[in-house]
């Protein structure tokens, strides 16, 4: 056969006989697994295989990157027709087997990242050598988008791996590095520069002219034992167990997972993957790994590139930024910006309190050293751009202001009208308020058309959502720079128009009110919280409400300045009064619905149940998970309906990333298509019926039920 | 028709564990001994016996390939003489007696002998694998935690403190100890080397030594396996009432491993007087119950409640009960469920003391309980047991 070149790969064949194929897919922007490019592949290894004058073939990579996954825009296509799609799977894997069993050797030289089907690729090899470089990373992150490894990897990480280690892999998406793949047993061989990778790979070539696959190798034994050795039924036993407290049952694709390993090791190879191909299948069609491609994959992705972005707005380049208040907030800001390359002014009252702030990266540098995550020279760089000071002059020059002061809007009033006398006229104003709406604030502001929010959330250096909040006045301009600002610390932007509590605070609000609600009609407090983390929340609403303080809580109702109360605000109003007239407050005071104990345990407080009557039978166990998981999606809806929302994975993405909404459901919008929107149509207005005006739902959703559309079809008519 | 008991033999009970006085003999060789002293006691006419039912748990190994026929032709009964084993967990010994019984009264068989046997030293519990633990499609969706995480949230769903359960052990204890000391286990036989000497003589488990004090200071045997196989939290998922799993049992208040092996002789009136044998006991009735797999325990109430039902009978007309001691927060839910007291439960201490060799363990309690009710001149009895997978069974024996 000939060289090839085309835009997927080219081959060369060198004078002893060895094809090099190199995956370079010219219309990708990195190589990707994906049905055309599978098909290609097969029909050269086919002609490799069937040319005698060929020894055999060395694959690598063209890219950065030798192959970071499957094409998960296609695979979210597929789904519709099981069968089919079960077919053409097996029909590949027929295929990969005919590739391991020809008796000519192909080695994947592996020099860059290969994850998922990038890896399943190098396992149809018969031996893997990897650039021993750091960057590399090594691994099956398919769970982590509701998928198992289809292309063999489920069945052939135990086989190489032992059980206990692949679970490591497939279960959690562990990512790992060269050398603890090689120690794993995942690749054979390292090589230190990618000539040594490729005469390594010719070498091996040259001595292994008709290699076996272990699993093909009858006198092979997985390491550590197969599914009923006593190592392998206890591992399985403790996976079981272990998945259970991870996914609460939610998350079909680690159960799929345990259950190839389980059946298909006991059965012979092909069987294996036929197994395995069964499971991928149910997994590709669940709704489960739909919503989490949907909007954890793809939906995030075009967010972070911003998406949202008005298009005609010139890049809003942020050279010098600065910040007001550096407590809690305005230090997190600061860290992350810094971190960007952004030279950061860290404003307070008093230069020492300042400094406090920029103690906040100093730690997080420390800890960063400690865990091989930054060097010495590194943090330096990054806190010599932070300047501290209590000087309003200081922020001259500044792109971008953001004002993390406490929620007072008299301080806030203060200090933006301050900022203003120094601030060039053209540049972005923002705020981080979490509660107060930003055209009230704009108010303060002599150009409020600059004036905007950028809402972050707490700890800074870790959420990665920034809810941008758009003011009545707030230009185009003022948008674009703060979603550039947002891209650039590589945060997620959503964009939400103006509203009390915008979209996050305001739908986490009610999450935390339900709860408190169940607790008054006599729900045994364990009850609440344990349903609450059943349903895939992170932690309770009681548990949650102590971190924010009940005494914050307050402070919002309080300051809201619509005098009349809706009922369910009042309600809480009082409940909430009522525990803090108890000296229930918060975790920080070590009393709240929890009693916190100087050993860092808490305990639900033994009194909740005497003070609400608690009865295990209050209510049914269905009903409070439904109480709880539909008012954080009803109230998403009706942002969605009143404008605050622009877009149904807006909220999405929002819920995900701002309070832990269960990533399963797709979020708190496309929750609604996951239950069925008819029976959540039907519960709220049951719940309506028996506990107020809270579960009214809003016509428009009624329309979109009654026209059999979906969640994703909602438009603002 | 009515089935009547006969008789019953058990062997005594070796520890389960490798350095158990057991564990040189087969569980064929444990059942054997009990059937060959059952022909030599009665000088039975063995041409006369059907079946030999037997419960096992873990068949496989040792006890696998029907150890009951293979039981019954080393028992040199005649080649006549068949065998069947069953598994109902926990209950087997006392399923094997109650399916013994529906065989009589509807006429099928006429004589049986119905017992089990478990040797837990050579054949190691879970040993036989099953799906039901380890299968994901099965496990996963049933919540299936290990028993002594079901025996924990039993405990810490109903409130039995640390100090109650260690309580009812101790009790265990001094009963059994009481009623060694008072030869009262008169069905009992020693087991035997191939030399005809004897390797032990008294059940091996009981601790006449222990101490509330000393059973306090017992670490919890299922804390670690809650927090790193993560079962607590599946425990929770099912339970999400319970806070926090507290973890009150341990080895001291949880039944002992042994060895052992058990043997009742169930068959029809006419039998009686083929044999020339008085029938000791008429078995009243017999009944099981299913709970959900997480708390699995809690089936005696129910099992027990229905067999009182069937028997037309209240909880009191029960003079004796014998309620297999799988944990001790089990026999106390069991008892709070039932309505009755601890005076008339386990008069002679129970498997915290004297050990739950698996298969076995509900034929034993029968014969325990049938000496008791002669010795005390009392008439009924119940014999129950909790079971893996949330099952209970529950026999009602009347003396003739």
């Amino acid at each position: 056969m000939n060289n090839i070149s085309n835009d997927l790969y080219n081959l060369k064949i060198d004078n002893e006989g060895i094809a090099t194929l190199t995956i370079d897919q010219k219309n990708n922007p990195t190589n990707l697994f994906s049905t055309p490019f599978i098909t290609s592949f097969l029909e050269v290894c086919h002609q490799v295989i069937q040319d005698e004058s060929i020894k055999g073939m060395i694959v690598t990579s063209g890219r950065s990157m030798f192959m970071p996954g499957a094409d998960l825009r296609e695979l979210s296509t597929m789904g519709q027709d099981p069968e089919t799609d079960l077919n053409n799977i097996l029909q590949m894997h027929q295929s990969f087997r005919a590739v391991e069993m020809a008796g000519k050797p192909i080695v994947a030289a592996i020099n860059g990242t290969a994850m998922g089907g990038g890896l399943e690729l190098c396992l149809i090899c018969h031996h893997r050598i990897v650039l021993n470089n750091p960057k590399i990373k090594l691994g099956f992150p398919e769970s982590k988008v509701g998928l198992l490894p289809g292309g063999g990897g489920t069945i052939k990480a135990p086989y190489l791996m032992g059980i206990q280690n692949a679970l490591m892999y497939l279960l959690q998406g562990k990512e790992v590095r060269p050398q603890q793949a090689l120690k794993d047993g995942l690749v054979d061989d390292l090589a230190e520069i990618n000539d040594e990778l490729i005469a390594k790979a010719k070498d091996w070539i040259k001595n292994n002219p008709s290699p076996v696959q272990p699993w093909d190798n009858k006198k092979y034994k997985i390491p550590g034992g197969g599914v009923w050795s006593p190592k392998g039924a206890q591992t399985i036993i403790g996976a079981v167990g272990n998945v259970s407290k991870m996914t609460h049952g939610n998350y079909p694709a680690q159960r799929c997972i345990l259950g190839v390993i389980h059946d298909g090791l006991q059965a012979p190879i092909d069987k294996a993957f036929e197994i395995e191909a069964r499971y991928f299948i149910k997994l590709l069609s669940s709704k489960e790994a739909k919503n989490m491609i949907r909007t954890g994959f793809v939906g995030m992705q075009a967010a972070r590139k911003g998406k949202a972005r008005p298009k005609d707005q010139e890049k809003y380049e942020i050279k010098k930024l600065g910040i007001l208040g550096a407590g809690m907030m305005g230090a997190g800001i600061a860290y992350v910006s810094a971190k960007a390359g952004m030279n950061v002014v860290l404003k307070d009252t008093s230069k020492e309190n300042a400094e406090g702030g920029k103690e906040y990266s100093r730690k997080l540098l420390a800890k960063a050293i400690t865990k091989n995550r930054s060097t010495p020279e590194k943090a330096e760089k990054l806190l010599s751009k932070i300047t501290t000071t209590d000087q309003v002059t200081d922020l001259k020059g500044c792109d971008l202001v953001i004002e993390a002061v406490f929620e007072d809007p008299i301080l806030k009033d203060k200090v933006t009208k301050e900022t203003e006398q120094v601030l060039d006229s053209n540049k972005i104003y923002a705020s981080n308020t979490s509660t107060i709406p930003i055209s009230l604030l704009a108010k303060s502001s002599e150009r409020p058309d600059n004036f905007i929010g950028i809402h972050f959330f707490s700890p800074v250096d870790k959420m990665p959502l920034v809810e941008i909040i758009v003011g009545e006045k707030t230009s185009e301009k003022a948008i674009a720079a703060a979603i550039d600002y947002t891209v650039a610390i590589k945060k997620v932007p959503i964009v939400v128009n103006d509203s009390r509590g915008f979209f996050t605070s305001r739908c986490f609000g009610t999450f935390v009110n339900e709860g408190m609600f169940l607790l008054e009609e006599g729900v045994p407090a364990a009850m609440i919280e344990n349903i609450t983390k059943q349903k895939g929340m992170p932690v309770g609403p009681l548990a949650v409400h102590d971190e924010v303080t009940l005494t914050l809580s307050k402070h919002v109702i309080e300051s809201d300045p619509n005098q009349e109360r809706s009922p369910e605000k009042e309600r809480s109003y009082q409940l909430i009064l009522d525990l803090i007239g108890r000296g229930r407050t918060s975790k920080k005071d070590g009393k709240g619905f929890y009693d916190y104990h100087a050993n860092g345990k808490k305990k639900l407080w033994p009194e909740l149940s005497t003070i609400f009557n608690a009865k295990i039978d209050a209510l049914d166990k269905e009903m409070i998970a439904k109480r709880i998981m539909h008012r954080q999606a009803l109230e998403s809806y009706r942002c969605l309906d009143e404008g605050v929302l622009n877009s149904v994975i807006d909220g999405d993405i929002g819920s995900v990333l701002g309070w832990g909404f269960p990533i399963y459901t797709g979020g708190a919008l496309s929750y609604i298509d996951f239950v069925g929107m008819d029976n959540f149509i039907t519960d709220c207005d049951n719940f309506k019926e028996k506990y107020g005006s809270r579960w009214e739902i809003p016509q428009s959703l009624r329309k979109l039920a009654e026209s059999g559309k979906s969640i994703h079809e909602f438009s603002k008519s | 028709m009515e089935a009547y008991i006969y008789d019953a033999i058990r062997t005594v009970r070796g520890k389960g564990n490798r350095k158990g006085a057991m564990v040189a003999i087969t569980p064929t060789e444990l059942a054997t001994q009990t059937l060959v002293h059952l022909k030599e006691k009665h000088h039975l006419d063995t041409t006369l016996v059907d079946d030999v039912i037997l419960g096992c748990v873990g068949q496989v190994m040792d006890q696998a390939a029907n150890i009951a026929k293979t039981v019954a032709q080393q028992s040199k009964y005649g080649d006549h003489l068949c065998g069947v084993t069953l598994n109902r967990f926990c209950g087997s010994g006392l399923e094997s007696i109650n399916q013994a019984a529906a065989y009589i009264k509807s006429g099928y068989r006429d004589l049986i002998i119905a017992g089990g046997v478990e040797s837990m030293s050579r054949v190691k519990m879970g040993s036989d694998g099953g799906g039901m633990f380890i299968d994901p499609a099965v496990a996963i969706p049933g919540h299936i935690v290990p028993q002594g995480i079901s025996a924990d949230l039993i405990a810490s769903k109903y409130g039995y403190s640390r100090n109650d359960v260690d309580q009812f052990a101790y009790e265990s204890q001094m009963r059994a100890s009481k009623a060694e000391k008072d030869q009262r286990f008169k069905s009992r036989i020693s087991v035997k080397d191939i030399n005809g000497i004897s390797v032990l003589n008294n059940d091996e488990n009981v601790r006449p030594s222990t101490t509330i004090e000393g059973l306090a200071k017992l670490n919890p045997s299922f804390a670690m396996m809650g927090a790193m196989a993560g079962f607590d939290a599946v425990a929770i998922d099912r339970y999400p009432e319970v806070e926090e799993i507290n973890h009150v049992h341990h080895a001291g208040n949880s039944s002992a491993i042994v060895d052992g092996a058990a043997i009742t002789l169930v068959g029809n009136k006419e039998m009686g007087q083929k044999m020339g044998l008085k029938p000791r006991f008429k078995i009243k009735a017999a009944s099981i119950h299913g709970t959900d797999p997480t708390i699995m325990l809690t089936g005696i109430g129910p099992a027990s409640l229905k067999a009182l039902k069937q028997a037309g009978m209240i909880p009191t007309d029960i003079d004796l009960y014998e309620i297999n001691e799988a944990f001790a927060g089990v026999v106390i839910k069991a008892m709070d469920d039932i309505g009755i007291d601890h005076s008339i439960v386990n008069v002679n201490g129970g498997a915290i003391a004297l050990g739950h060799p698996l298969g076995a363990t509900g034929c034993m309690l029968t014969g325990t309980l049938m000496d008791e009710l002669e010795r005390r001149n009392l008439n009924t009895g119940l014999i129950t047991l909790c079971i893996g997978g949330g099952m209970g069974i529950a026999t009602i024996i009347e003396r003739v």
